[in-house]
């Protein structure tokens, strides 16, 4: 895909971010609209998988670590031909298969069960482990919330990752600088980002979470990185997309009432019309 | 037939020979550590398949999450700690990265109980069971000796699914070396029959519940005696059968008596069949620093202690 087509369905995964979360009337939109232009990047543009068939042995690998941005992903996953995109509006509504959090057994096109801050790391460690002792050349993709990193458990899998030479392992952080608290360096901060996985013998790639010339060159570069994994810090803005949303760290889980949700979707109706222009 | 107290050895070393043993026949069997390998044994796996042993490091937490990763991709792996690490550092691990996905993760967890010794209480867990058994979709397991250890072992790897499986670090007479042997997950064993009472125990108590019910029957008192090396699923059938037999059930474990076996025993008869009960375990309190036979001495987790009680209970 070239640029413009990706930036037209990254803006169709946020409507569908929109859409979901309001029908729900709860869920995480801030960090699901900070990593839309990272999901629809990986999905549409990095991953070499296959909605019509979702469990090739060596397809690539995604775990969504900061889980609750699972509209994110569930919307991502239906514009990719995972599943219908009409069953967005089924999020969080008892006996959906979209659970509030990933869950593997339930959705179609996720590899691992998340939501619990921290664990998702190590799973994608995991998987990118089984890779290497199978000889298999499939390549596991995590995303983290900048909050997230806070979790013990995410340096421990780091140093583990680092001290294997994961280089079939990416760990995307979304430095979108806000947690439910407030600012992540008022709160506790866990910067500087870049340094700290460094020190964990991972190469660090800075760059911008909205511009898909700089996820290109950032993910190629991950590619060609041999011997270490890679970390690619995505500078993002929390609730990008929607006026209202964008750096309130309000909105990280809460829910567009009515009206809002009206605002939101003429805010991504007319971004797409942009894009048309 | 009396117990033979003359061949003994710890399950933990049961279970390092058996993931050896079982190792050669799945190729995807893998066995992960945390700075572990020599106590837990799993270092005789490491000697036999270097590269399908995992040293994470003392981080229990990622450790679970590891195996999670590497079961999505197909590999059987065996996650080894102490049970205090295994089952509770990284409970919510085992919880949410292997138990809700109901992922093909087997937990070896040795060092279980206050038979842990000298290291005192800090490394005793009296917990583990209770805390695994409450996972959906978790089997628990807990075996006697030596060939139960193994079998416990090769039943997990053949089952697919989570399971805990429990050992421990002290030397324990084989009681199980006998043709008839047959291990099925969730079947109990009738190890001694009984009318007067049932004593049901688990793991290395089994033996010591074996012991005092040759003392008992000294005494006139005839004890059945069961061995439910798998608490989940629980071999409701044969425990609900004891308690309309033998009227009076007693459950022996070196573990909490909140939650673990008796606890299990107690739901099950509770709803099922209420029958007087008596639970033989660590009694809510913390274990301490001291020899393994020592602290079960003093803890009344050795057969003159469960005698005492059982004889007490009977004729109460």
């Amino acid at each position: 895909m070239n640029n413009l087509e990706l930036q037209k369905t990254a803006n169709e995964v946020r409507k569908g971010i929109v859409t979901a979360v309001h029908s729900a009337k709860a869920g995480h939109p801030g960090g699901s609209l900070s990593a839309a232009d990272v999901f629809t990047y990986l999905y549409f543009e990095e991953m070499n998988i296959d909605p019509k068939d979702q469990k090739a042995p060596n397809r690539d690998r995604f775990v969504l670590s900061k889980g609750h941005t699972a509209p994110g992903l569930y919307s991502t996953l239906a514009h990719r031909g995972y599943f219908p995109v009409e069953d967005l509006k089924t999020l969080r509504k008892l006996g959906s298969y979209l659970q509030g959090h990933p869950c593997l057994q339930h959705v179609p096109g996720v590899d691992m069960s998340s939501g619990s801050l921290g664990q998702g790391i190590s799973a994608a460690v995991g998987m990118a482990l089984a890779a290497k002792l199978d000889n298999k050349d499939y390549r596991t993709y995590c995303l983290c919330g900048d909050g997230e990193i806070q979790e013990g458990q995410v340096w421990e899998a780091a140093m583990f990752a680092g001290h294997r030479k994961l280089d079939n392992l990416v760990v995307i952080v979304d430095n979108n600088g806000l947690q439910i608290d407030g600012k992540i360096e008022d709160v506790c901060s866990p910067y500087p980002i870049d340094k700290k996985f460094e020190a964990f013998n991972f190469h660090v790639i800075n760059c911008d979470g909205h511009d898909f010339d700089s996820l290109r060159a950032a993910f190629k570069e991950a590619r060609e990185t041999k011997g270490m994994p890679t970390c690619i810090i995505t500078k993002t803005v929390k609730g990008k997309g929607v006026s209202f949303m964008e750096n309130q760290a309000s909105w990280h889980g809460t829910a567009p009432n009515d009206e809002q949700y009206e605002i939101a979707m003429e805010d991504l109706k007319k971004a797409g019309e942009a894009l048309c222009q | 037939m009396p117990v033979d107290m003359s061949k003994k050895i710890a399950t933990r070393e049961s279970y390092g020979n058996a993931l050896a043993e079982i190792g050669a026949e799945y190729p995807d069997l893998v066995v992960l550590d945390a700075d572990l390998a020599g106590a837990t044994k799993t270092g005789i796996f490491k000697k036999a398949f270097p590269d399908r042993h995992i040293d994470c490091g003392i981080a229990e937490a990622n450790m679970v999450g590891i195996a999670a990763g590497l079961a999505t991709a197909g590999k059987i792996p065996f996650v080894s700690s102490f049970a205090m690490f295994a089952a509770g550092r990284a409970f919510e691990q085992v919880r949410n990265s292997v138990g809700y996905p109901h992922l093909n993760v087997k937990i070896g967890a040795t060092h279980a109980g206050i038979t842990v010794g000298e290291d005192g209480a800090s490394h005793q867990c009296n917990e583990d069971l209770a805390l695994m058994r409450v996972i959906p979709g978790m089997v628990v397991m807990c075996p006697s000796d030596d060939i139960e250890a193994k079998a416990a072992v090769r039943a997990a790897v053949e089952y697919q699914g989570p399971v805990y499986i429990r050992f421990g670090r002290a030397a324990v007479p084989v009681i199980n070396d006998n043709p008839e042997y047959k291990f099925e997950i969730g079947k109990g064993i009738t190890m001694m029959d009984g009318s007067d009472v049932t004593i049901i125990a688990t793991g290395i108590e089994v033996c010591e519940a074996m012991l005092a019910a040759e003392k008992l029957a000294a005494d006139g008192i005839s004890a059945r005696v069961i061995n439910i090396h798998t608490l989940k699923p629980l071999d409701e059938e044969l425990v609900i059968k004891a308690a309309k037999e033998t009227g009076k059930i007693v459950t022996v474990e070196e573990h909490s008596i909140i939650g673990g076996l008796g606890g299990a025993v107690s739901e099950c008869l509770s709803e099922k069949c209420p029958t007087r009960m008596l639970r033989i375990g660590m009694n809510d309190v913390f274990g301490e620093s001291g020899s393994a036979g020592a602290l079960v001495k003093k803890y009344g987790l050795d057969a003159d202690g469960i005698y005492e009680k059982v004889k007490a209970f009977v004729q109460a």
